[in-house]
């Protein structure tokens, strides 16, 4: 079968857009962490965070659902804090650190969250699941024992047009109630806060610049 | 063997959770082009003229085609004729020829080299449209003659079921209810929005398209025969799909666009719809309005059920035809004892997006009408509503219970164990008594608080499919079917019911769907049929591998071919356990010349074709306790409880997603969601803001019990369909339990139940009026 090419590049008009009946907006350069890649780009201003995570950059998972804001399929995580991929402009993410759904796997394995949701039959079609998983990432690093209620509050900010919701409670509360130790050496999922760090702390250290990287400030 | 009825991980999830699902817009081609459909702005309109020019000189523009483009192309046929009725005039052309029917009918079509510019060009096509008339109400619409379908009336035609002398019982009955109800314009949605990719490839002279779900061998043959190329010059290949619900991949305009739009250019052509989009040109649904009047006896017992519908198709026969007004119609009748019955839907044409099936089409309606229906019938005629319906419930002396209908051409049968014992283990295990106990209680504190319930009628199982099973010189086993993921779990259970024939993981089987080169025919994935039908296949062609290793190995083995046991994919005697063979060994020696046959494949390879002979009828109940805010009218369900017959449970996990999510579904049709229109036929609700979905706080935990008590006759799995029985009850449920906590006498009127119409029904019942609401537009 033809699998859709990984490798075929697409062209990137994204980058280098051609002349439009009006005098072109020149690209605007911008460099962002992207799940602690630094990534220097230009783009035109109208194109949205997530067209370029997708397009540009080769990062397919963030998923796009409504473009408005109101669905949150798109969530990634703006220096630690869930942020809406189709809202966002890509130059409005310039000098800041990304995390999308390609960062939580550890060597290429599920980590906790991920397996949980496995388990817990939290996923149907999975177009919501990348925006979900961001947002417990985000919950669970600033209160790793949330409660189901406090969980369930937390994802009614996003939408699934599948399944119950109830499963993906489960699954996030499996998590939380288990705690970074449970899962046996798997940190709690993107996790860059050190475990000692207070509970419900500043966002998170996630908002510095990793070390190394050449984000702008 | 143990792969069926454990709920083993699913084989679609791993991809998915890495942010590695294969949707479609994850297909990218090399030098693909992006596709924009122009649409009407008008509801009804003349088209005068259609000027390209200024986008097709926009840079980056390759081509901008109008229906001028496609003279002589036939219209979007339907999948399903109806005997007698002819849908011709009816049709959608891929673009709108002569007039526009509803706003979002798509005129003309840009192919741009960027997915941002094929937006700036379709902006700058400029229609000219005269706008005519609008029609948006099905019921009064019925007469139109309307000079865009050549004169023919909008009503389409007038579907009809019925059996017993249903006149002749209501003139002699002892009590007539009736009352009128209608079920507001919603849809599946699905989250993720259409889309489509199709590639030329030159040297093999041949497309291959990405992107169809539901129906892929249908939508090939319809592009085939409307672009006039070689059925096998289009090669279909599956993608992941967010969702589908009925809607997703249906044959739409866009079906035909991309294709032809990609032969025309002979480059890779991509169309990704938007949301807005969506919600005007993916097919709507539900949309009916119902007279129903039910006839008793002295007891209570049901004589009789009349009921005239009209559904509010919208502006053109898409291809289901007449599936929902059938499905409405035929199954009024319901799971009631119910000597006379006649029941008609007039499908009616309006100038609206059109309507198709959306998950549980025509049972969302039915068991809407007739249990909220019934509610109002036990409070005229002094009865419990739980008792009224365990009276007249079909019970174990009168299965298999044959109703004088044929449904798409196969005898009613409905095929249970027992209706009235299934209601009372629902009434028990949802412990519905004590919802009603603490209702009563809370309304006496001056609460709105109230309580429903309703016994459902479902359907599944239907058509055929058919797979192909090989196990290859590695050994590795595959499985190629007809159906589609849509995000219900088929590859892990096609993978289950081939791993249990030979013993094997379910995880070791690679399943193939709708792949129309390896396998040439097939049905899709709709109406809860996919296990059902094509599991059934994919069981056959397993069992036929399943022969053929054992002829082979018990010559090698010299052991009589029956006797020998299928273990972890090895097959030996019992008696010798040392002589034992893999499949792999087996299907090597597969190909020497002691062992190949005339007329016969070689290797190990299975084909089958399973043909059902009707659907099975699958039932449940659905048990909703719901408060009413008396400031805002809004209605928040404090409980929720359903039970269903599922035969047997492939996989108990996949049917819990399956009816957990579609009740969500149900509610949110139930509550939230509707398509609404301004007096011109302008859309209203074009975001997820407007048409809204339930959200994780507005869904209390839902109590689920499947039961397995009564497997379907009809199939040797025995199954009976999951993907519509959580969805098929919600409105009914819902309704009644916002009817009980407002105390009302007559019926809501309408789904859905939304704030303004809840305070419509408080204002009303205070003022001691009737209590129906006034009909709304
Ligand atoms: S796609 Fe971004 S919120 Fe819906
Ligand atoms: S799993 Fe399909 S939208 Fe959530």
């Amino acid at each position: 079968m033809t699998a859709p090419s990984d490798t075929a590049p697409e062209r990137l008009p994204d980058l280098v857009s051609d002349v439009a009946s009006e005098p072109e907006p020149a690209p605007i350069p911008v460099e962002v962490t992207v799940n602690g890649d630094p990534r220097a780009l230009s783009v035109e201003a109208r194109r949205s965070l997530a067209d370029v995570l997708n397009r540009a950059l080769g990062l397919p998972g963030t998923q796009v659902g409504c473009e408005l804001g109101a669905c949150g399929t798109c969530t990634v995580l703006v220096n630690g804090e869930p942020a809406r991929a189709c809202l966002m402009l890509a130059v409005q993410a310039d000098g800041t650190e990304v995390e999308t759904v390609e960062s939580l796997a550890r060597d290429g394995r599920l980590n906790a969250l991920q397996k949980a949701f496995s388990e817990k039959y939290a996923l149907q079609c999975g177009f919501c699941t990348p925006g979900f998983l961001m947002l417990a990432t985000a919950l669970l690093r600033k209160e790793p024992d949330a409660s189901r209620e406090r969980i369930r509050e937390s994802v009614s900010a996003n939408l699934c047009r599948c399944g119950g919701y109830s499963q993906i409670i489960d699954a996030i509360e499996s998590v939380a109630t288990a705690g970074a130790d449970a899962t046996a050496g798997d940190a709690i999922p993107g996790d860059a806060v050190p475990r000692d760090a207070t509970p419900g702390a500043e966002p998170t250290t996630a908002a510095e610049p990793t070390p190394g990287t050449d984000a702008r400030s | 063997m143990n792969a069926i009825g454990t709920s083993v991980p699913r084989l679609e999830d791993e991809r998915l959770l890495l942010g590695r699902g294969r949707f479609h817009d994850g297909v990218i081609r090399p030098g693909q082009l992006w596709m924009r459909v122009v649409r009407s702005p008008v509801a009804h309109g003349r088209i005068r003229g259609v000027d390209t020019s200024a986008a097709e000189r926009l840079p980056g523009v390759v081509s901008v085609i109008t229906s001028a483009d496609l003279v002589g192309m036939p219209r979007i046929p339907v999948r399903q004729p109806a005997p007698g009725m002819d849908f011709t005039p009816y049709l959608q052309a891929p673009l709108a020829t002569g007039f526009v029917r509803y706003v979002g009918d798509p005129v003309a079509a840009v192919l741009a080299d960027d997915p941002y510019v094929a937006e700036d060009a379709a902006e700058l096509v400029a229609l000219d449209i005269e706008e005519l008339p609008v029609a948006l109400d099905a019921r009064s619409a019925a007469d139109l003659e309307l000079e865009c379908f050549g004169g023919h009336r909008a009503e389409v035609g007038i579907i009809e079921f019925g059996y017993g002398e249903v006149d002749e019982v209501f003139a002699g009955a002892a009590h007539v209810v009736s009352t009128n109800l209608r079920v507001g314009r919603h849809s599946g949605t699905p989250l993720e929005p259409r889309g489509l990719v199709a590639e030329w490839d030159d040297r093999a002279e041949r497309m291959t398209i990405w992107g169809a779900t539901k129906v892929p061998y249908f939508n090939r043959r319809v592009a085939a025969q409307m672009i006039g190329l070689p059925e096998h010059r289009i090669h279909m290949l599956e993608t992941d799909a967010g969702g589908s619900f009925g809607v997703r991949g249906e044959f739409y305009p866009e079906d035909l666009l991309v294709p032809y739009l990609c032969f025309r250019t002979r480059r890779p052509v991509k169309w990704s719809e938007d949301r807005a989009e969506h919600f005007v040109a993916a097919n709507h649904a539900r949309q009916q309005e119902h007279d129903i009047e039910l006839a008793f006896d002295e007891d209570h017992r049901l004589l009789g059920l009349r009921n005239e519908a009209w559904l509010d198709n919208g502006g053109y026969i898409r291809t289901h035809g007449a599936v929902v007004a059938v499905l409405t119609a035929s199954m009024m009748s319901g799971p009631y004892r119910l000597p006379a019955c006649r029941s008609r839907v007039h499908i009616v044409t309006t100038n609206k997006t059109p309507i198709g099936t959306y998950r549980a089409p025509g049972r969302y309606q039915h068991n809407f009408v007739r249990e909220h229906a019934l509610d109002v019938a036990a409070t005229q005629l002094g009865a419990d509503p739980v008792e009224l319906r365990r009276r007249n419930l079909l019970d174990a002396t009168e299965f298999p219970h044959r109703r004088a209908i044929h449904i798409f051409g196969s005898p009613m049968v409905l095929d249970g164990k027992d209706h009235l014992e299934h209601f009372d283990k629902a009434l028990a295990s949802s412990e519905y008594q004590a919802w009603r106990e603490q209702a009563r209680a809370a309304r006496e504190s001056g609460r709105l608080v109230g309580t429903g319930c309703a016994f459902i009628l479902e359907k599944a199982g239907l058509g055929y499919d058919s797979a192909i099973v090989d196990v290859d010189t590695t050994g590795a086993v595959r499985v190629a079917m007809g159906g589609a993921n849509v995000g219900q779990g088929i590859e892990t259970v096609m993978a289950q019911i081939t791993a249990e024939e030979f013993d094997v993981p379910a995880e070791s089987v690679k399943v193939v769907l709708s792949d129309t080169d390896i396998l040439p025919d097939g049905s899709g994935t709709f109406a809860s049929r996919t296990t059902v039908v094509g599991g059934t296949a994919v069981k056959q062609a397993a069992e036929a591998v399943v022969r053929k290793a054992r002829r082979v190995a018990g010559v090698l083995l010299g052991a009589d071919p029956e006797e020998l046991r299928v273990e972890g994919g090895t097959l030996f005697a019992p008696g010798d356990p040392d002589k034992r063979l893999t499949l792999a060994e087996i299907a090597r020696v597969c190909f020497t010349p002691a062992h190949l046959r005339n007329g016969e494949e070689p290797g190990l390879i299975g084909r089958s074709t399973y043909v059902a002979d009707g659907m099975t009828y699958p039932y449940g109940a659905h048990f909703a306790q719901a408060e009413i805010d008396p400031g805002t009218g809004q209605v928040r369900l404090l409980r929720y409880a359903i039970t269903y017959e599922i035969g047997r449970a492939v996989h108990p996990q996949l049917v819990r997603q399956q009816i957990l999510g579609g009740a969500v579904q149900g509610i949110g049709g139930a509550l939230f969601e509707e398509f609404r229109y301004s007096e011109r036929g302008e859309p209203q609700s074009i975001t997820l803001n407007d048409y809204r979905w339930p959200r994780a706080s507005d869904i209390p935990e839902i109590r689920l019990d499947v039961f397995e008590d009564s497997p379907a006759p009809g199939n040797p799995l025995g199954v009976r369909g999951a993907g519509e029985g959580g969805t098929a009850g919600a409105g009914a449920a819902v309704a009644n339990a916002v009817r009980d906590a407002l105390q009302l006498t007559g019926d809501v009127g309408a789904l859905p139940l939304h704030p303004e119409r809840v305070k419509e029904l408080l204002r009303r019942r205070d003022g001691g009026d009737a209590d129906r609401p006034a009909r709304d537009a």
